[in-house]
């Protein structure tokens, strides 16, 4: 213990990766987001991943059932959650069991020593302990330990409070996040606050809490006192000036979705089935009824995207929600829309598949199956976010591009951005986002024929019911070009195929080009797409500061691609494609452009590590060397990879 | 109560020639659905309602053509979706007449769910269902409503499946308006049709619809002309439940037990029939089970009653949180728990 403490003596961290686990009743996720509150507060930057089972109450101490809260915060610009905790805070045995494969010897490891005896050893089948093959202590001697005894000591702090025996342990995250909070400095204010309006209603349980979180922050200075251990000083981060809040994926959904119907000339309709990890959207629309917005939980996800269609036939912007298994579900609803040619919204939040596979699980899967998972030819728009924040944009230009080019968008979000968040400058909703005037046909009825095409968009017309004189008829069956017929005539049908692959390709002219990041003289381009962002740019950073000829872009296009991207792609000797599949945009890419691109792929339903991507771009510098493909030379010494230097 | 609940009523004068959109229906030659377009036609004319707010919602199949002959909005869906659709349009837009058309294999087998789930929510649409118990667009397989031992393309040796009643179905989901009418009587599915326009909420139509190619006759039993008084009985609110060429029977329910009964025998006067009520929902689950050749085939309304509809809650829930939480502001919603980064 006394070398840990000197260690950590007066340490300042430019970042920092710190980890709650403990079972799914210990309340970690409560305690996650507000040590995150309490860090926005404080200004540091950060980014958040919240992992928890997919089972409501999964069995006590087992190691299915830990739920986890990984968060890195610093006082740089903060991309992705981190790869391996600098701290861990393990609530019991299965929670440290499950982390040991991933922790590094300088990890600092807080444990409730409380509950680490042979029943929650048993609990997480932990059979070398129990056997006695093993010892805890051994384990634990590779890395820096706080050992504290939680239980006791809340118990303690309570013992004025008029609560159970039971109510009081249970106060033992309070605790801990007191505790970690007295770590890194952080404030305490945000979190009482919270305390105060959660439990306002249970005054002995708000006084609890709030004496656990006090105790656990007092009992840092019992380490300090009697360890030498002293608080870490963590930098703030230079935000831009402005009012920030932290945000999820589905926040940013749903608040861009509540944004839209203040922007929006036309009634928002959402439609949705209940699903992981796309449920909240959901929830937060239901609960705000007080906005106009009209939210619908249909009877499944076939209904739910057919209710929305039926919206939009009526002359408001239908919207739906959902992941993998309810994207397949809604694969036919989505047709009708892509022949009706009227404004749509699909959210897909990708969890690991195939079927039901990991539903809290995140992975990039369904790209090809947004572009090519519906019989015909069936094209549509389909975008990316790139981060929890740009869920709010993406929405906004997803309801742009559906009304403009009258057709269904498919937005591909994923677990990580819908369930993990960021802070976030706050737009100025009047200021910087535009109105968007919906134009119904207003002509002469005479003139009006369903399947006419504007010439620069070739989107068709939009007749709302109610409309006298534009009474028409549309449907799943091939129309005839114009007049909008049911029509089975060979040249109109390839001519309407044509149309509709042509509109979708014209989305083009409204779609921002593809930046690129790094030196000028790059050699090796990464390109990702949505949520791998952060990761991907943490490494390409770090590949810069090496000096090495790294570029990075990200498609937050998919379909139809940045105008651009043919250019760019052409600029480098080799493109990397990382991805959390098995190569889904790289079959577009070689397959669209014909460029030799290679593909980075893990599909372990967990975001990339920074550390994997910086291995894969190492890798391939060394391939292109190698193959005598790098024009500035470089040398790569004995050793491997890591030595190599630009001369 | 409020605006979503505005009368449709104008004094525009239609005729049905208003309503034919000049497409040419595609239906064989004889098929009921001639009978049925035909009176719909002049159901809509008749309704008071402005031609631009009627809606017509199909999904697949013969009867789903219905919309492209239809000088209205019509939306030709997919198969069995046509109820969601139809939600989508009258929650998107209380103001509009929705109607839905689908048949039997449309709206019980691929697309139960939605239907059910539609006539539970009281949604403010017309579904009216082609039943001829057989797929006909398909060219000739059973249907969820084909009876037992029923020789199809599909069933050589006879379906062994038992029939689902599409109206027991509405009627277990608490519909508030179901009837049941035959394809061949123009003037009854007129009245029908008014009656269901009129009614807020969803309005359930059973129709009874021959197939000439695939399941020709298939109600003629208690269907055809010269047998139809003897055989069917049309229900009346709060009238005696009295059928036959003659008036003579009637059917008297005691226990629980119905019993076909003829007035001027065993002492049985008219005062002895049953008198029906449309709006008791155990009679009505109990006419509904009768059944042609045991008893005569009922057909009319067998059930109405209005209870709040599912856009007018929706949107009564939209007022009164704005009421309770004050009208929502976003710039206030999207601030929540923000800090202030002021510059340095």
């Amino acid at each position: 213990m006394e070398e840990l403490i000197e260690e950590h003596r007066r340490s300042e961290k430019r970042r920092v990766v710190a980890k709650f686990a403990g079972d799914s009743g210990d309340g970690i996720q409560l305690i996650g987001s507000q040590f995150t509150l309490a860090t926005a507060i404080y200004g540091n930057d950060f980014a958040v991943l919240p992992e928890f089972p997919a089972e409501i109450r999964a069995p006590a101490g087992t190691t299915y059932g830990v739920s986890s809260f990984q968060i890195q915060f610093g006082g740089l610009d903060i991309l992705t959650p981190g790869d391996v905790p600098d701290i861990l805070v393990a609530m019991n045995p299965a929670a440290l069991k499950i982390n040991l494969s991933n922790l590094k010897p300088d990890t600092i490891i807080v444990i409730n020593e409380d509950e680490f005896d042979e029943i929650n050893f048993k609990k997480a089948g932990w059979t070398s302990i129990i056997s006695g093959e093993e010892k805890l202590d051994d384990i634990l001697s590779k890395y820096s330990v706080i050992k504290v005894k939680m239980n006791q000591l809340v118990v303690e702090a309570l013992k004025d409070v008029n609560i159970a025996h039971k109510e009081k342990v249970r106060t033992r995250n309070f605790f801990a996040l007191g505790l970690v909070c007295w770590i890194f400095g952080r404030p305490l204010e945000p979190i009482l606050d919270f305390v105060k309006e959660k439990f306002s209603k249970n005054p002995e349980v708000k006084k609890a809490n709030e004496l656990a979180l006090k105790a656990g922050y007092n009992y840092g200075e019992t380490l300090e006192i009697q360890h030498k251990f002293t608080p870490i000083y963590i930098p703030r981060y230079q935000f831009e000036p402005g009012k920030y809040r932290y945000i999820s994926g589905n926040e940013a959904f749903a608040l861009g979705i509540v944004t839209l119907k203040e922007k929006l000339n036309i009634p928002v309709v959402f439609a949705s089935y209940p699903i992981t990890p796309a449920s909240d959207i959901l929830h937060y629309l239901s609960a705000w009824r007080n906005f106009g917005i009209i939210a619908l939980q249909m009877e499944d996800e076939i209904a739910a995207v057919n209710t929305a269609i039926g919206a939009s036939f009526a002359g408001a912007l239908g919207i739906t929600a959902t992941s993998g298994p309810g994207l397949s579900l809604k694969s036919e609803g989505t047709n009708l829309a892509v022949m009706t040619e009227l404004p749509l919204i699909i959210i897909d939040n990708q969890r690991s598949g195939p079927s039901t596979g990991m539903p809290t699980k995140t992975e990039q899967t369904d790209l090809l199956f947004a572009m090519y998972g519906r019989h015909g030819e069936s094209p549509l728009i389909v975008l990316a976010p790139t981060s929890p924040g740009d869920c709010f944009n993406t929405i906004i230009e997803a309801a742009r591009l559906a009304i403009k080019y009258m057709t269904p968008v498919i937005i591909l979000s994923d677990g990580y951005l819908a369930m993990g968040s960021e802070p976030w400058k706050i737009p100025d909703i009047e200021k910087s986002i535009s109105k968007i005037q919906v134009e119904f046909y207003k002509g002469d009825p005479k003139n009006f024929t369903p399947y006419s095409r504007d010439d620069e968009t070739l989107a068709r017309p939009w007749a709302k019911p109610g409309t006298k004189g534009l009474e028409h008829r549309i449907g799943g069956l091939e129309k005839s070009n114009v007049y909008g017929k049911v029509s089975y005539d060979p040249q109109n049908h390839d001519l309407m195929v044509k149309m509709r692959s042509e509109k979708i390709r014209r989305a083009q002219r409204d779609i921002e080009e593809l930046q690129v990041y790094g030196p000028a003289d790059a050699e090796l381009l990464v390109l990702g797409w949505g949520s791998t962002f952060g990761s991907i740019r943490a490494a390409v950073e770090y590949a810069i500061s090496k000096g090495w000829p790294v570029a990075h872009a990200q498609l937050r296009h998919i379909n139809p691609f940045p105008k651009n991207l043919g250019d760019v792609l052409a600029r480098y000797k080799r493109v990397l494609i990382p991805e959390l599949n098995l190569g889904q945009l790289l079959l577009l890419i070689r397959g669209k452009f014909a460029v030799d691109a290679v593909g980075f792929n893990k599909v372990t339903g967990t975001p990339f590590k920074e550390s994997d991507l910086r291995q894969a771009i190492e890798k391939e510098l060394i391939n292109l060397e190698k193959e005598g493909k790098i024009s500035k030379h470089i040398k790569i010494e004995e050793g491997g990879a890591k030595t190599y230097a630009v001369s | 109560m409020q605006k979503h609940m505005q009368s449709h009523e104008i004094d525009v004068k239609y005729t049905p020639k208003d309503f034919d959109s000049g497409e040419e229906p595609r239906w064989c030659p004889g098929c009921g659905d001639y009978a049925i377009l035909n009176a719909v036609r002049q159901a809509f004319s008749q309704m008071g309602i402005p031609k631009e707010k009627f809606v017509i919602v199909s999904g697949i199949g013969c009867s789903s053509r219905f919309p492209y002959y239809m000088n209205t909005y019509g939306f030709h869906g997919i198969h069995g979706r046509a109820p969601a659709i139809a939600t989508g349009v009258k929650v998107a837009n209380p103001d509009l007449s929705v109607w839905v058309v689908t048949g039997d294999g449309d709206g019980l087998a691929i697309g139960g769910n939605h239907l059910m789930h539609a006539i539970r929510r009281n949604v403010d649409i017309k579904i009216l269902l082609f039943d001829n118990r057989i797929y006909g667009l398909t060219k000739g397989q059973y249907s969820p409503t084909s009876i037992v031992g029923q020789e199809t393309k599909s069933s050589p040796y006879g379906v062994i499946e038992r029939p689902m009643d599409p109206v027991i179905l509405a009627l277990s989901q608490r519909a508030t308006f179901v009837a049941k009418v035959i394809d061949t009587d123009i003037k009854r599915q007129i009245d029908i049709f008014k009656e269901a326009a009129k009614h807020k909420g969803t309005a359930f139509v059973q129709i009874y619809q021959n197939c000439v190619v695939f399941n020709d006759g298939a109600f003629e039993d208690f269907a055809g002309k010269e047998v139809r008084s003897e055989r069917l009985i049309e229900l009346k609110h709060g009238q005696p439940m009295i059928f036959g060429k003659n008036l003579d029977k009637g059917i008297i329910v005691k226990d629980l037990k119905p019993q076909v009964v003829k007035i001027g025998e065993n002492g049985i006067t008219k005062d002895d029939i049953t008198i029906y009520d449309e709006t008791n929902y155990m009679l009505n689950l109990l006419v509904a089970n009768l059944h042609y050749p045991e008893f005569p085939e009922p057909i009319g309304i067998i059930r109405r009653v209005r209870e709040p509809t599912y856009e007018e809650l929706l949107y009564d829930q939209i007022e009164t949180a704005k009421k309770k939480r004050g009208e929502g502001n976003i710039k206030r919603l999207i601030q929540a728990n923000s800090w202030e980064v002021s510059p340095s």
